[in-house]
C-alpha cells in the first residue's frame, strides 16, 4: 500500500501542488434482514477505490477511481490536479491549509469478536428466533429483524509525510413489531427504531443486545398502542429517553456546531447555522445541566476511531459546558480560520467522498439524577421514547420530532400510554428548559448509522452518548 | 464507460457460469464531477469514476444479493462463489416466484454527447458567470453544479438483455440577500437546455423582498411551487404508490381503489417514458416501464410492481424494480402530476390572504396511512394579500395530511417543471418529477422558524 500510495504523492510533489493527500479504502458489509419469518434480504457488499484531494494554487480538487491500477491512478491524480488548477484561476479567495507535523500510526478497533467470522446460518438463526417471538402475538402484521456487520480499512497519506492505517469494525442489530388496524399503523422496536442500535465493537455487541428477549414486549406494546390515547395537545413537562434524546442531540446541537455549516458550505444543501463562531464563549446554548462533548475516542461509539480523514488525532473536546458553548466541530482548514487547531471530525463516507466535517460521539454528559427522581419530581407531564419521526429547519431552530410511543405523568408517577406522540420546539429555547440530566446508571451510547451531509450525499456513522433528560414547558401534541 | 457489447458480454459471461437456477446481474457504471460553490470559492470540485456490480442468485426460491467493484476475473469467480454458499445456507423466500422474462424494451435517447464540453474549466467558469450575474444584484450566491455519465446493464439467466446510456446535468443555487433566501433548480439530460441568464434571475427575484415578517402559524390558503409539489407527491409514493405496501396492509390505497380520495384535478401518474421527465426505459431489472395511474380524477387507480410483488399476485411486473435487494418495495421514481388550466399569475391574484412557498426542506412522516408529514419551508416564503405577493415571511413549519391538502385544491397550473433533489447519496441515478403548482386551502403551519 505504501509503494502505491507513494507513487501518487510523488506526482503531486512533481506537480508542486501546496499540498496533497490519498485515501484508499476497502469496505464490506453484510446485512441481513428478516420479515415474517422469511428471509427478506442476505447481502454482501465490498467496495474498493481510492481518493486524491489536492490543494494547488490555493484551490482544491478531487477525483476518484474503483481501478486501482498504476495508469489509473496517474489519471486520476492529474484529473485531481487539473480541477484544482482550473479553480485557482478563478478563485477569489485563495484557500490557506495550515501545515502540519507527519502522523505515522496504525489504529484498530478493539473487538473480541469478528462479526465476519461469525457464519451467516448463526446470524440468520438469531434473527429467525427473534422474529418468531414477535410473531408469537397473532396482532403483529409486520414482523422484521435485522443485523449489520462492517468492516472499514483505510490507509491515509499525505504530502506531509503522514501515514496512517486504520482497520473500523462496526455491527449492530434490532428488531421491530408492526401493527396495523383501522388505518392505524403503530410500530415499536427494540433497541431502536431504524434498524436497531449499532456500535464499533464486534459480534459481542449483537449478543449482548438480546434481541430474542425483547420481541414478545414490542409486540404486546405495539397492539396496546392501537387503543392507547391520542397524545394531548398543550404545553407541559417533557422526558426524553435516551434513545430520543440521542436524535435530540444529533439534529439540534451536532449539526448546528459544525463549523464548515456555519461558515456557508453547505448552504446549498443541507443548510447552515444558527450558531456564528463569535458565539463560542458567549452563548447560553443550554441550561447549566446541559454539558455536551464530541469524543472520538470513547470505546465503542459508532463515531470512534484513531485518526480523522485529514490524519488528525481522535479527541475528546468539550463543546457545551454548563450550557455555555466553547467549541464548535472544525477541519484543519476552519480551524485555521479562527486561529485554531482542528479537533479532528473530517471523515468521508468512503473512497469516492471528500471529508467533510462531521459528528463524531456527541455526547451529552450524564446528571446526578435517576429517571424515578426525574418522574417523581414531575406532577404533569409526558415520558416519549424512541424516535419515529424527525425534522428541523436548514438553519437548526425549529424541530419536531415524533416518537413511538409515550406515557403520561400525573402527580408524579406514569400513567397511560399515549400514541402518535409529537413534541416541537426552538434549539436554545428547549435546551434552556433543561432542568435534570439522569446519572451515569441510566446512560448509553446510541449508534445513528444514517447521518446524511454533503453533495454528492455522504452518510456517516455517529454516535451519541446519553440518558434520560427533563424539559419543562414543551409543546406536544404538534396539531 | 464500458460500452454495451462489451458490458452485456461481460454479463452474460457471468450468468453463463451461475451453477444457480436463476441468476441476475446489473452493472452501473459512472463517471461524474460536482463542483460545490459559495461567493468566495469553489469549496468542493470532485470527480468520480466507479463501476458497481450487483448479482442476485437464485437457487429454487433461496436469494442471495452480493455487491462489488472490484472487477477482475478472479473477483468475479469469488463473487459468484459467495452469492451461491450463502444462497445455499438460508430458508427460502416464499414470496419469491421468478426473475422477470425477456420483454422489448423501447428505444429512446437517454444521452447527450453535448455534456462532454463540460470540462473542469467549463463549469468553473459557468459558476463565475453565476456568481458575477448575482453579485450584480448586490446578493451572494451558494450551489451545486454537477454532471455525470452512467450506464445501466441488466442482463439475467431468462434473457433479459438490457443497456442504456444516461447524461444527467444537475444546478441549484442559494442566493442570499443577509435577510432572506431565493432557490432555482435546473436538471436535464441535455446541456443545451441550460440557460443561465433567465435561471440566476428565479433565484435573484425570490431574494429581492426585503426583511422576512412572522405570520402566525394557522391554517392559510396555499400556493405551492413544483418544487414543494414535488416533495408531497415523492412522499406518497414512497408511502403507499406501490404493490409492497398494498400487500403489507400499510397504503393509504387499501381498501380505496376505485373511490374518490383528493380533488378531481389531482391526477397522478409514474412514465418512464414520457419525454418531459427524465425517461429510463427500463427499471432494475430490465423490464420496460409501464405507465401507472395512481389517481385519475382524484379517485384511487393502480400501484406499480416489481418481479417479486408482482409474484405474489400472479401479474407481471409494471417496471418498477430498483436496485436489489430493495426491501422498500417498488417505488416510482418517474413521478408526474397532471397540469391543470390555471396560469400561476391567475392563480396568485385569486389569493385574498394566504402563502406561497417555495419549496420545502427536511420533510419527514408523522403517521404513515393518514399521510402526514411535517417539514419547512424555504428560499422563497412569502405573504399573499388581496392577490398580490406582499413580502418574505420567516419560515414555516408545516404539519399536514398530503391527501387532506390535495382533496382541497383549488386550481392546479398549466405550466410543469422537472424537480429532482439531485441527492446521489451512494449509486449516481438521477430522477426527476414533473410537477405544477397548486393551489389549495386549508393548509395547516404548525410553527415558524424564529429564534
Amino acid at each position: 500500500m505504501k509503494d502505491l500510495v507513494e507513487n501518487i504523492l510523488n506526482l503531486a510533489r512533481l506537480k508542486k501542488v501546496d499540498y496533497a493527500d490519498v485515501r484508499i479504502v476497502r469496505r464490506q458489509k453484510e446485512e441481513i434482514a428478516v420479515k415474517n419469518g422469511e428471509m427478506e434480504a442476505l447481502t454482501w457488499d465490498e467496495d474498493f477505490g481510492f481518493g486524491i484531494r489536492v490543494l494547488f494554487q490555493g484551490a482544491w480538487g478531487f477525483a476518484c477511481s474503483s481501478k486501482v491500477d498504476k495508469k489509473e491512478r496517474e489519471k486520476t491524480f492529474h484529473r485531481a490536479w487539473k480541477i484544482s488548477r482550473e479553480g485557482s484561476r478563478i478563485q477569489p479567495k485563495k484557500i490557506s491549509f495550515p501545515h502540519a507535523p507527519p502522523v505515522v500510526a496504525r489504529y484498530q478497533t478493539p473487538i473480541s469478536v469478528n462479526p465476519f467470522r461469525v457464519s451467516p446460518e448463526t446470524k440468520l438463526k438469531l434473527l429467525l428466533e427473534a422474529d418468531a417471538v414477535i410473531r408469537r402475538n397473532k396482532k403483529v402484521k409486520i414482523s422484521e429483524a435485522f443485523l449489520g456487520a462492517y468492516q472499514t480499512e483505510k490507509t491515509f497519506a499525505s504530502t506531509e509525510g503522514s501515514f496512517v492505517e486504520q482497520g473500523i469494525v462496526e455491527c449492530g442489530a434490532g428488531i421491530s413489531a408492526t401493527v396495523i388496524e383501522g388505518g392505524e399503523i403503530q410500530v415499536q422496536s427494540y433497541p431502536n427504531s431504524f434498524r436497531g442500535n449499532f456500535a464499533t465493537q464486534g459480534y459481542e455487541w449483537v449478543e449482548e443486545l438480546k434481541i430474542g428477549s425483547h420481541g414478545e414486549r414490542i409486540a404486546e406494546e405495539a397492539v396496546q398502542l392501537l387503543s392507547a390515547k391520542p397524545c394531548p395537545s398543550g404545553i407541559t413537562t417533557l422526558i426524553l429517553d435516551g434513545s430520543q434524546l440521542a436524535l435530540q442531540v444529533h439534529e439540534s446541537i451536532g449539526h448546528p456546531i459544525e463549523l464548515d455549516r456555519i461558515l456557508g458550505t453547505e448552504a446549498s444543501y443541507a443548510g447552515t447555522s444558527f450558531l456564528k463562531p463569535k458565539r463560542v464563549d458567549d452563548f447560553q446554548f443550554g441550561s447549566e445541566k446541559v454539558n455536551i462533548v464530541a469524543d472520538a475516542t470513547f470505546p465503542g461509539g459508532l463515531g470512534t476511531s484513531g485518526f480523522d480523514d485529514e490524519g488528525v488525532k481522535a479527541q475528546r473536546v468539550p463543546i457545551i459546558s454548563r450550557g455555555k458553548l466553547v467549541n464548535l466541530l472544525t477541519s484543519r482548514e476552519t480551524a485555521f480560520l479562527l486561529g485554531k487547531e482542528s479537533n479532528g471530525t473530517m471523515r468521508a463516507d468512503g473512497w469516492n467522498r471528500l471529508p467533510l466535517i462531521r459528528m463524531t460521539n456527541i455526547n451529552l454528559e450524564p446528571g446526578e439524577w435517576t429517571l424515578e427522581q426525574m418522574i417523581t419530581g414531575t406532577e404533569e407531564g409526558l415520558f416519549l421514547s424512541t424516535n419515529r419521526s424527525w425534522s428541523i429547519d436548514d438553519q437548526r431552530i425549529n424541530f419536531q420530532f415524533g416518537t413511538e410511543v409515550g406515557w403520561e405523568i400525573k402527580a408524579g408517577k406514569l400513567g397511560g400510554m399515549v400514541k402518535n406522540p409529537t413534541y416541537t420546539g426552538i434549539t436554545p429555547q428547549f435546551w434552556n428548559s433543561c432542568d435534570a440530566v439522569a446519572n451515569r446508571d441510566h446512560w448509553q451510547m446510541w449508534g445513528t448509522p444514517n447521518c446524511g451531509k454533503g453533495e454528492p450525499g455522504q452518510v456517516a456513522h455517529v454516535g451519541h452518548g446519553t440518558a434520560p433528560a427533563r424539559f419543562r414547558n414543551v409543546r406536544v401534541g404538534v396539531k | 464507460m464500458i460500452r454495451r457489447e462489451a458490458g452485456l458480454k461481460m454479463l452474460k459471461k457471468l450468468i453463463h457460469e451461475s451453477p444457480a437456477d436463476q441468476t441476475e446481474a446489473l452493472l452501473l457504471t459512472e463517471d461524474s464531477s460536482l463542483a460545490r460553490f459559495t461567493p468566495t470559492a469553489i469549496h468542493q470540485h470532485v470527480a468520480e469514476r466507479n463501476w458497481t456490480l450487483i448479482l442476485r442468485v437464485a437457487l429454487g426460491k433461496r436469494i442471495a444479493v452480493v455487491t462489488t467493484n472490484i472487477l477482475q476475473p478472479s473477483s468475479l469467480k469469488t463473487l459468484m462463489q459467495k452469492a451461491i454458499s450463502l444462497a445455499k445456507n438460508q430458508p427460502p423466500n416464499e414470496s419469491f416466484v421468478s426473475l422477470p422474462e425477456p420483454k422489448p424494451i423501447p428505444e429512446i435517447n437517454t444521452f447527450f454527447n453535448n455534456i462532454r464540453r463540460l470540462t473542469p474549466m467549463r463549469k468553473v467558469k459557468t459558476i463565475q458567470e453565476i456568481l458575477s450575474l448575482v453579485k450584480e444584484k448586490g446578493f451572494s450566491a451558494s450551489g451545486a453544479f454537477s454532471h455525470g455519465e452512467v450506464e445501466l446493464i441488466v442482463v439475467n439467466s431468462l434473457g433479459v438483455e438490457a443497456y442504456q446510456k444516461f447524461s444527467d446535468l444537475f444546478l441549484h443555487l442559494i442566493v442570499q440577500n443577509g435577510k432572506g433566501s431565493g432557490y432555482a433548480s435546473f436538471i436535464s439530460r441535455d446541456l443545451d437546455q441550460l440557460q443561465i441568464e433567465p435561471w440566476v434571475k428565479t433565484a435573484v427575484t425570490k431574494a429581492q423582498g426585503g426583511s422576512p415578517v412572522q405570520v402566525e402559524p394557522g391554517e392559510y390558503e396555499v400556493i405551492l411551487e413544483p418544487e414543494a409539489v414535488r416533495e408531497l407527491m415523492v412522499f406518497l409514493g414512497y408511502l403507499g404508490f406501490h404493490a409492497l405496501a398494498v400487500q403489507e396492509g400499510r397504503s393509504f390505497f387499501c381498501n380505496e381503489f376505485g373511490k374518490k380520495m383528493v380533488h378531481e384535478k389531482v391526477t397522478i401518474y409514474d412514465d418512464g417514458l414520457d419525454p418531459q421527465g427524465l425517461q429510463v426505459p427500463f427499471d432494475f431489472e430490465g423490464v420496460p416501464k409501464q405507465k401507472v395511474i395512481f389517481f385519475e380524477g382524484g379517485v384511487a387507480k393502480n400501484v406499480t410492481y416489481d418481479s417479486l410483488t408482482a409474484g405474489k399476485e400472479g401479474r407481471e411486473s409494471t417496471g418498477h424494480g430498483l436496485i436489489p435487494p430493495n426491501t422498500e418495495g417498488p417505488i416510482p421514481i418517474n413521478l408526474f402530476m397532471q397540469g391543470g388550466d390555471s396560469h400561476l399569475e391567475e392563480m396568485i391574484r385569486s389569493v385574498r390572504r394566504g402563502i406561497y412557498v417555495t419549496r420545502f426542506h427536511y420533510t419527514n412522516v408523522v403517521e404513515p396511512m393518514k399521510t402526514v408529514i411535517t417539514g419547512m419551508t424555504r428560499d422563497g416564503t412569502f405573504w399573499i394579500e388581496e392577490g398580490e405577493i406582499k413580502n418574505p415571511v420567516k419560515n414555516l413549519r408545516f404539519t399536514e395530511s398530503v391527501l387532506k391538502a390535495l382533496s382541497r385544491v383549488k386550481a392546479v397550473s398549466q405550466g410543469r417543471k422537472i424537480c429532482s433533489s439531485g441527492s446521489v447519496y451512494g449509486r449516481r441515478f438521477i430522477n426527476g418529477t414533473v410537477a405544477p403548482a397548486i393551489q389549495a386551502d386549508g393548509f395547516n403551519f404548525s410553527g415558524v422558524s424564529s429564534l
